[in-house]
């Protein structure tokens, strides 16, 4: 072995209860490369890392890192070995400053007390240096979702990390954004530190990786550069089966108007109109913060609206609280499944009937034989991985648990259905299954409005597309164009950017 | 790496062994305090006895329902101790100075307790005032009133049907027991089988997801803080019926036990979690440290501590068996 790795993990196995997590795995990551780690949820990316970073204690194995053997009893114990993690669940405490953000449990003391002083000048050298254009005594919940994220970036760099593992560094943030991200990786690239990039985008990992590792139940499935394998090769070594139809869309007949919007306007959006059709699926792209995930949370009476008027299959359609949404057919999807999609502690029977118990009632009581029937035949159609319908909703991976999230309003049995990023988070394989759900659901007459951030998917699935940009509707694309090849990425871009 | 399989086994078995304590943790502390305690005072397990830890129990029993409910929404209900003594002031005051029925009385002083719990709920709900503060100052209002309308004074109670609530037996069951059985089915109805239940388990679980789910997380919170009314006003019902007078200065303290006994039933204060089987075998517990520390002769000054610890090891022993769920 010639060859010279930073990190060095050999035939790490490791179990949780009855469930082998991992089985004699490994991974051999070089200083200043972007190391991809493929894998549908559940494969055991998580978990390695999680060992990598002395979150979890392997069952057997061994690691090496810079040349030592290592082993770290925690996170600190890592970043002091010079391993940093940015977990895709960001929780920095909102009211800290960006400079106590970043000297978190390392500050600046005289003695006993705190150097604010010092401790913000020496973060406001490294923010300078970064390009980051806030004062370092900016408040964490004052910035944005991206800036939050590059804050955490920022931190892992200032440790003097040699090696970062970002865990989908990009899941909330727009095309600019992740061009950005992608330079402050570049550059981390070329002074010598080594990345482990965890994403679920293809096209972003053929975009900034140069290496890649896929591992499929647990198992060590193969690492290659990524110049030498295609799209199509990665998919099947992940799922172990080939994915025939990435985009599974059923072209049906699409009936008439179920939905219709007149005008609306509120918080983040300006004079929307549009109207959507039984049996249509209907994208909505743009960049984040562009107004159309606050639309369809106002249409679904999440938000108020200001002003405007709606129809639901011709009679006019008002809502106070998403209550009255779901009574009358009009269900939501929220783009945030942990705030606002599941109660993670109670079991997938109560998370997946919560919205339509009124139906399940007999007398004063829930008719609990034909709930739990009901929920186990939606779990099936849905093809939900799960041992038991009382199992908690916490105990599944991202993907599954976005099934159980439509499973609930699937049981509510709606007219119109709002998928606000219905693949977020999720893996390859669930992500067909989601897809070619919602194939059948506008087949079965159902309107679908999906508002995704991932232009294949937008393009992939949507029958007609409409693009915003700053509050406003800015293009409106047909599927025929964009089959056509007449509508490309790139047009929609545009329009998404509001330079069409 | 040979030994692998029956390592698995034996991991296996071992999560088997921790769900199964997991579950019924608190029910076999329960038995092991039963028979500690058998075994040092043999009149324990006379049936005279157990008739009378079980009376005892329905007080601080119909207490901590309510306060199993509200805990589980995310909130707390400071209040009941002076609940208590509100309605047992408007109870006396009406039935022996102003000399109405037994029955209007007792309506009357329920349904103070109900509207002032309902009050609690609409200050919460409404203003999104934290549940400490409100029921915590609400407390001071209600303790107040009490001594405003009965003037600080002990009201004594003549009346045989009032006093019999306590005394009273239905074949042979005293009726305390038989309140706080019925109100016991109801509430285990209430909680685990019906819209409602789910609505208290849904907004206590996450509180965006239920109302984005439909769920009116207004009168899911009115609704428990209102119950919680009753439960207090009936509690003070029997308290009263069993001391023959009422007094504003009684129930001081009496939360602490309700708090206690839903969280040793497995009621969580991160809100969404409980069962009303649980918060039995919480109730039994606690009635069980009074009467059996009393019996083995344990000094009054004592039992304030030995409560104290027995409630942190039977959290912590719950914690323990259930760490995969935290």
């Amino acid at each position: 072995m010639a060859e010279n790795y930073i990190l060095e993990c050999s035939g790490i196995s490791k179990a949780f209860g009855g469930t082998q997590a991992l089985k004699d795995v490994q991974l051999h990551v070089r200083p200043g490369e972007v190391h991809a780690l493929l894998g549908e949820n559940g494969a055991g990316k998580s978990t390695l890392m999680k060992i990598v970073i002395g979150l979890y204690q392997q069952d057997s194995g061994t690691m090496v890192f810079d040349g030592k053997p290592y082993q770290a009893k925690g996170p600190v114990d890592a970043i002091k070995s010079g391993i940093s993690m940015i977990h895709q669940e960001l929780n920095p405490e909102p009211h800290l400053t960006i400079a106590e953000s970043i000297f978190l449990k390392r500050e600046d003391t005289n003695g006993i007390f705190l150097n604010k002083r010092k401790q913000n000048e020496r973060t406001q050298k490294i923010l300078d240096d970064f390009g980051f254009p806030y004062p370092a005594t900016t408040l964490i919940r004052e910035l944005k979702l991206a800036d939050v994220q590059m804050v955490e970036i920022i931190r892992a760099v200032s440790t003097n990390a040699k090696m970062i593992i970002m865990d989908e560094p990009t899941s909330s943030l727009d095309e600019q954004e992740t061009q950005h991200l992608f330079r402050v990786i570049r550059d981390l690239k070329s002074k010598g530190v080594a990345i482990i990039y965890i994403s679920h985008r293809m096209a972003e990992i053929y975009e900034i990786c140069d290496t890649v590792s896929v591992f499929r139940d647990g198992h060590f499935i193969g690492t290659s550069a990524l110049k030498d394998v295609s799209n199509d090769d990665l998919i099947t070594m992940m799922v172990g089966r080939k994915v025939e139809n990435q985009f599974p869309k059923v072209d049906c007949p699409i009936g008439d108007v179920v939905f219709k919007a007149e005008h609306l306007s509120g918080k983040g959006f300006e004079d929307i109109s549009f109207e959507v059709h039984a049996g249509e699926i209907l994208g909505f792209s743009g960049l984040v913060g562009s107004g159309r995930s606050e639309t369809m949370r106002a249409i679904f009476g999440m938000d108020p609206l200001d002003s405007g008027k709606m129809y639901l299959n011709g009679q006019e359609f008002v809502r106070k609280h998403a209550s009255d949404s779901i009574r009358q057919g009009v269900c939501m999807v929220n783009e945030d499944r942990k705030n606002f999609g599941l109660c993670l502690f109670r079991s997938i029977r109560e998370n997946t009937s919560l919205p339509s118990l009124p139906e399940r009632q007999k007398g004063l009581f829930i008719n609990q034989s034909r709930e739990k029937r009901e929920v186990e035949d939606v779990s099936k159609t849905l093809l939900l991985k799960a041992a038991s319908i009382e199992h908690n909703a916490y105990s599944l991976s991202g993907g599954n648990q976005q099934k159980v999230v439509i499973a609930k309003w699937i049981l509510a049995a709606p007219k119109l259905l709002i998928l606000d990023e219905p693949t977020r988070g999720v893996d390859v394989g669930a992500k067909a299954e989601i897809y070619s759900l919602m194939s059948k659901f506008a087949a079965e007459g159902m309107a679908i409005i999906m508002v995704s951030s991932e232009l294949p998917e937008i393009m992939g699935m949507s029958d007609r597309v409409l693009v915003y940009h700053e509050g406003h509707i800015s293009g409106e694309y047909f599927r025929k164009d964009i089959l056509s090849g007449e509508v490309t990425q790139e047009v929609i871009l545009s329009s998404a950017f509001g330079v069409a | 790496m040979a030994s692998s399989p029956k390592t698995k086994r034996a991991a296996s078995n071992q999560d088997r062994i921790r769900s199964l304590l997991g579950q019924y943790g608190i029910g076999i502390v329960l038995i092991i305090m039963m028979i500690v305690i058998a075994i040092m005072e043999p009149r324990f397990m006379t049936p005279g006895n157990i008739i009378n830890v079980a009376t005892q129990i329905s007080i601080n029993g119909l207490l901590c329902y309510g306060l199993c409910l509200c805990i589980t929404t995310g909130g707390i209900d400071l209040t009941v101790g002076a609940q208590l003594a509100l309605t047992s002031c408007i109870i006396g005051q009406t039935m022996t100075n102003m000399q109405w029925p037994a029955f209007l009385s007792i309506l009357a002083g329920v349904g103070v307790a109900t509207l002032f719990g309902f009050i609690d709920g609409l200050l919460i709900a409404k203003f999104n005032m934290f549940p400490f503060v409100v029921t915590l100052s609400m407390q001071l209002v209600i303790r107040g009133l009490s001594q405003v309308i009965t003037g600080g004074r002990a009201v004594m109670l003549t009346n045989d049907w009032f006093t019999g609530i306590y005394s009273n037996k239905l074949m042979g069951i005293p009726m305390p027991i038989i309140i706080f059985v019925v109100v016991t089915i109801i509430m285990y109805l209430m909680l685990h089988w019906t819209k409602f239940g789910r609505y208290i388990f849904a907004v206590g679980g996450n509180v965006n997801a239920a109302i984005a789910s439909g769920v009116s997380r207004f009168w899911v919170i009115v609704g428990v803080y209102t119950i919680s009314g009753v439960l207090a006003g009936l509690a003070s019902m029997i308290y009263t019926s069993k001391t023959g007078s009422a007094q504003s200065n009684i129930g001081v303290g009496y939360e602490t036990d309700a708090i206690a006994a839903a969280v040793l039933g497995g009621t969580s204060f991160a809100g969404g979690i409980a069962t009303i089987p649980g918060c039995v075998l919480g109730i039994f517990i606690i009635g069980l440290i009074y009467n059996g520390m009393n019996m083995i002769g344990v000094s009054s000054y004592y039992q304030s501590i030995v409560k104290g610890l027995i409630i942190i090891g039977a959290v912590m022993l719950d914690m323990v068996m259930n760490r995969n769920k935290h």
